[in-house]
């Protein structure tokens, strides 16, 4: 048809399979011999499928040589595993036997996959209703293990090789339809299949042009791993006597004679053994392998670790760090000094935060504001000692409420912080347990730290989630976080930290995956529990005006150095870093002129693994100079509360005709 | 008062929460129903798909016409399609399920009578399997999470790999040659004593184990890195609250799914398992049937084991729904 072979130009644009030879197909298979396991794989199932061609060829006759003088022997140099019943050598009898071993198991899986694509593509053929109906079957089918499919086959077919390779293909069958579905559905939701269906290609056509070979790749890893079970399936068959009868024999069939004569002669069991072992194995890990090099996924997923590497390149100190000024005050909750965060790279050791000094009164709200990557969540983290153990954390000083974390703690400093620092996180949708319920999950802090009981802590939690203003708290207790909305789970969160009597709560971004209507109430929240019993809050955002709202204290972070700290009042009207002044720039207000383009900062964030020399802001700044390029400013006060690190600290930059500070202008 | 609520709110509240119980329920009773039918037909079909004429070919080819056609009118064979279907469907679910055509004793007394024993083979297997498999794989996971124990993490995924891969039946050959054979400290068939229980046990449990095992550790390295396990430290929770009562419900969920396979899988591996240990169960009673053409037996221990395996994958679904409720709104 004409009108067809027109289409085809058009779709075989998108269909990845009709794009021509794609080298990289090839050479992710062969990807399958560059793993040492994935190479003897390989080796091992060569040498099976030569010797299945050649042993029968040699050592045919060998094998059924009768020497009625040597029965049943023991392991000699002319006989290594022995001999049977009718003293013919049981190892060339296992080497002979590999033809049909493998052979058999080939076909079984022939059978299978043919029958499974013929189940697994009917639905696209068939009409909606005969194709929900396949479905239905086969799901019926699969949940019945292979081994009980396979005698059911075994009675239908009947006893022998012929039977049971039909019935070992036909209990494989399922599990492949299975797999075909789920596959012919993934490729035919895709548009170069829509195309060719609304260009009126019959289903059949596209089936074989679009769809099956979009799905070779994954049939053939799979159909590699069938065979292997299928190989022992075959051997398990064989071994109940229902498989290969005498006077032919497969390594199953060896084996249940073998096993008759384990006391004799037990080699003659082990030899056939060790080679179905041997088979499975190779054809398992071949397919398993296969599915790796080309990543596809398999039944039995391999997963691997990223490999750790020692930190070979120690990042230098800086000098020590002038302590925050308010560092000598009576009341400290958080006193930090020269915090630094590493992580093992590829080529030694990143440092995302790079000597972080900061303090925090009692009752004091400070804010963490800097772009994604300037390392303030990484500072919280490792406040709150909650970073997974790669990361390396080094601090000349790091006390959190009156808790000195650089020294090992006990028991006593587990219930002081587990009570008095509460946490709130990101992303309230996953940082609760999905499988317990709320309740029990607030209640939890009380159990552990409060020595409260079942009952006690569970009132204390449903006070606690009526304090964060969730109605209902009674009933509420009892659900799953997945019953709650995104806002109530966060408030929930709060409310968790309110379960001990919290001195200091750590907010990270607790606002960012909040509808906008209910981020206003999780702050309020933070405020009024703030205000009610003096609590000190770090609240960590990107939202510069978020901070400048809660916030009596605002810390601006750039590539892992605090480069700012000044009164969240000044923010507007006193900052004195560019980067600060370009960050309250960048936020339109009421009267921002709406005919230009909004201001953003030019250029990227600083790559942690590749901080340049001196100032890391220079290559965005507009005041930079070859001092700034050269060496890296250290946070200096200036006898205020006031603290900047910037060679130009509070430099005119070119201001506009509406007098806001400028960094510089892009169209977004 | 948690539990003490108004009844004006408790009631409606109630409700809701139940919703999605029942419908589950429902659904999942229907599967089974409709997964049971299916079970019954195919045993139906079983002996009218054997090619010939299945008492001709159990009673051998020697044995006069007469007593044939008096056994096929015995078993109902000349009736109409149709009505053995029904007559069949009647039978089961009355307990009648035909007589044996060699010893002529009702099926279902020989099912009683060799079902006990492979159950128990069945659940102790399957309890060691698990209680081998979850502390293992937990710690296996514990100490390969993140970052860690790359050496102890392809010791662990090599071992299990190769253990989940023997079957089942060659386990229990090695198990009956080092510790009957050469060690003389275990019987290696039958079933007198309790003793006798071990190695048929141990057969079945090392494969389905070593898997088990397997999955939890990639399951519980997964788990270890979510949100909700740095929510429990950040609760200052110890190490061991954090792992068994956070990290493992979760990474069980998953392996659950995997339990049902397994425990379908052990339910056949039974079958090996007692042919090589000469266990008096159903399973050596099935491949004697099967070799001596005994349908009507064949088919009903066909039927027990189907049944098992249902009951059994429906089991673990209800498991799942209880451990992960967000498993009954996503199964569909």
């Amino acid at each position: 048809m004409a009108g067809v072979d027109g289409i085809a130009g058009v779709d075989a644009v998108s269909d990845p399979s009709r794009a021509g030879r794609d080298p990289r197909r090839a050479s992710r298979w062969a990807g399958v011999v560059r793993t040492p396991l994935g190479l003897a794989a390989v080796v091992l199932t060569l040498a099976l499928l030569v010797l299945a061609v050649v042993a029968p060829m040699l050592w045919s006759a060998d094998a059924s040589a009768v020497d009625t003088d040597d029965i049943l022997a023991g392991p000699s140099a002319e006989h290594w595993a022995g001999t049977d019943n009718l003293g013919r050598d049981i190892v060339l009898r296992t080497l002979v036997a590999t033809r049909l071993s493998i052979g058999l198991a080939l076909g079984a899986t022939a059978i299978a996959v043919v029958v499974g694509l013929v189940l697994g593509t009917a639905p696209l053929l068939l009409g909606r209703r005969a194709g929900r109906a396949v479905v239905a079957g086969v799901n019926v089918a699969v949940a019945f293990p292979g081994l009980l499919l396979a005698l059911f086959f075994a009675v239908v077919f009947g006893v022998g090789a012929t039977g049971a390779v039909l019935a070992v293909g036909f209990a494989g069958a399922p599990s492949f339809a299975r797999l075909v579905q789920t596959l012919v559905a993934g490729v035919a939701a895709h548009d170069y299949v829509s195309a060719a269906r609304v260009a009126g290609v019959g289903e059949l056509r596209i089936l074989v042009r679009h769809v099956l070979p979009n799905i070779a790749e994954p049939l053939i890893v799979n159909a590699t791993i069938g065979a292997g079970s299928a190989l022992l399936s075959f051997a398990g068959l064989s071994f109940l006597g229902l498989g290969v009868q005498a006077p032919a024999y497969d390594w199953g069939r060896l084996l249940f004679e073998g096993v008759g004569s384990l006391y004799v002669n037990p080699a003659a069991a082990f030899a056939p053994g060790a080679a179905v072992l041997l088979a499975g194995l190779a054809l398992n890990l071949l397919g398993e392998s296969a599915a790796k090099a080309v990543g596809v996924a398999s039944p039995g997923e391999l997963s691997v670790a990223p490999r750790r590497r020692r930190a070979a390149r120690a990042t230098p100190l800086p000098g020590p760090a002038e302590p925050d000024p308010q560092a000598d005050a009576p009341d400290l909750v958080l006193d930090v000094r020269d915090l630094h965060v590493g992580f093992p790279a590829r080529d030694g050791r990143v440092e995302p935060v790079r000597g972080v000094t900061f303090a925090v009164r009692r009752g004091e709200a400070v804010g963490i504001v800097g772009e994604s990557g300037s390392g303030k969540s990484l500072t919280a983290l490792a406040v709150a000692q909650l970073l997974d153990d790669l990361a390396d954390v080094r601090a000349e000083r790091l006390d959190v409420l009156g808790e000195d974390l650089t020294a090992p703690g006990g028991e006593s400093r587990r219930h002081h912080l587990g009570t008095s620092l509460a946490m709130v996180f990101q992303d309230p949708m996953s940082s609760f347990n999905p499988t317990t319920r709320v309740g029990a999950q607030l209640a939890e802090v009380a159990r552990h730290h409060q020595g409260m009981g079942r009952r006690e802590a569970m009132d204390r939690a449903v006070d606690r989630l009526a304090a964060v203003r969730i109605d209902d708290a009674e009933r509420r207790v009892r659900q799953y976080p997945h019953e709650f909305s995104g806002g109530m789970r966060q408030r929930a969160m709060i409310g968790m930290g309110l379960m001990g009597s919290p001195e200091l709560v750590i907010a990270d971004e607790p606002t960012t995956a909040l509808d906008v209507t209910v981020q206003q109430q999780v702050l309020d929240l933070l405020q009024a529990i703030r205000r009610a019993d003096d609590v000190a809050l770090v609240l960590i955002s990107h939202d510069v005006t978020v901070v400048g709202d809660v916030c009596d204290r605002v810390l601006v972070m750039y590539a892992g150095r605090v480069v700012e700290d000044l009164p969240a009042t000044g923010l507007t009207t006193s900052a004195r870093h560019p980067y600060t002044r370009a960050l309250v720039a960048a936020v339109p207000t009421m009267d921002t002129d709406l005919d230009r383009p909004l201001t953003v900062i030019p250029g990227r964030p600083v790559d942690p693994a590749d901080v340049p020399v001196g100032c890391a802001y220079a290559a965005r700044c507009p005041l930079a100079s070859d001092r700034c390029r050269a060496e890296d400013p250290p946070l200096a006060g200036d006898g205020t509360a006031h603290r900047v690190a910037c060679w130009h600290a509070g430099d005119p930059i070119d201001v506009d005709p509406g007098g806001r500070p400028l960094a510089q202008v892009e169209a977004t | 008062m948690a539990t003490t609520a108004s009844p004006g709110v408790a009631w409606p509240a109630r409700t809701l929460d139940a919703r999605p119980w029942l419908r589950f329920g429902l659904r999942r009773a229907g599967r089974l129903l409709v997964s049971l039918w299916v079970l019954l037909t195919a045993s139906f079909l079983m002996t009218h798909l054997i090619p010939g004429d299945p008492v001709r070919g159990a009673l051998g080819p020697t044995a006069p016409a007469e007593l044939v056609a008096a056994k096929r009118t015995a078993l109902g064979l000349d009736d109409p399609l149709p009505v053995q279907y029904l007559d069949h469907l009647r039978g089961v679910l009355t307990g009648d399920l035909g007589t044996s055509l060699i010893s002529q004793v009702p099926v279902s007394d020989v099912i009683g009578q060799r079902l006990p024993a492979t159950l128990w083979l069945a659940v102790l297997g399957f309890a060691v399997a698990v209680a081998v498999a979850v502390p293992v794989g937990v710690a296996a996971g514990v100490l390969t999470r993140r970052g860690h124990g790359r050496r102890t993490e392809l010791a662990f995924t090599g071992t299990s790999v190769v253990l989940g891969t023997i079957p089942d039946f060659l386990v229990g050959v090695a198990l009956v040659y080092v510790f009957g054979v050469r060690l003389g400290l275990l019987p290696v068939a039958g079933n007198d004593t309790l003793s006798s229980l071990v190695l048929p046990v141990l057969a079945l449990a090392i494969g389905p184990a070593a898997i088990l095992a397997r999955v939890l550790r990639v399951e519980m390295v997964r788990v270890l890195q979510a949100d909700y396990i740095r929510t429990a430290r950040a609760k200052r929770l110890p190490a061991r609250t954090v792992h068994l009562r956070h990290a493992l419900p979760n990474a069980l969920t998953a392996a659950l799914t995997l339990c049902g396979l397994l425990l379908g899988a052990l339910v056949a591996g039974t079958v090996l398992v007692e042919n090589v240990f000469a266990w008096p169960g159903l399973g050596s009673t099935i491949v004697s049937s099967i070799l001596t053409k005994d349908y009507p037996v064949v088919q009903g221990i066909v039927l027990v084991y189907g049944v098992g395996v249902l009951l059994v994958n429906t089991l673990v679904d209800v498991a799942l729904a209880l451990l992960d409720p967000r498993s009954m709104i996503r199964e569909d």
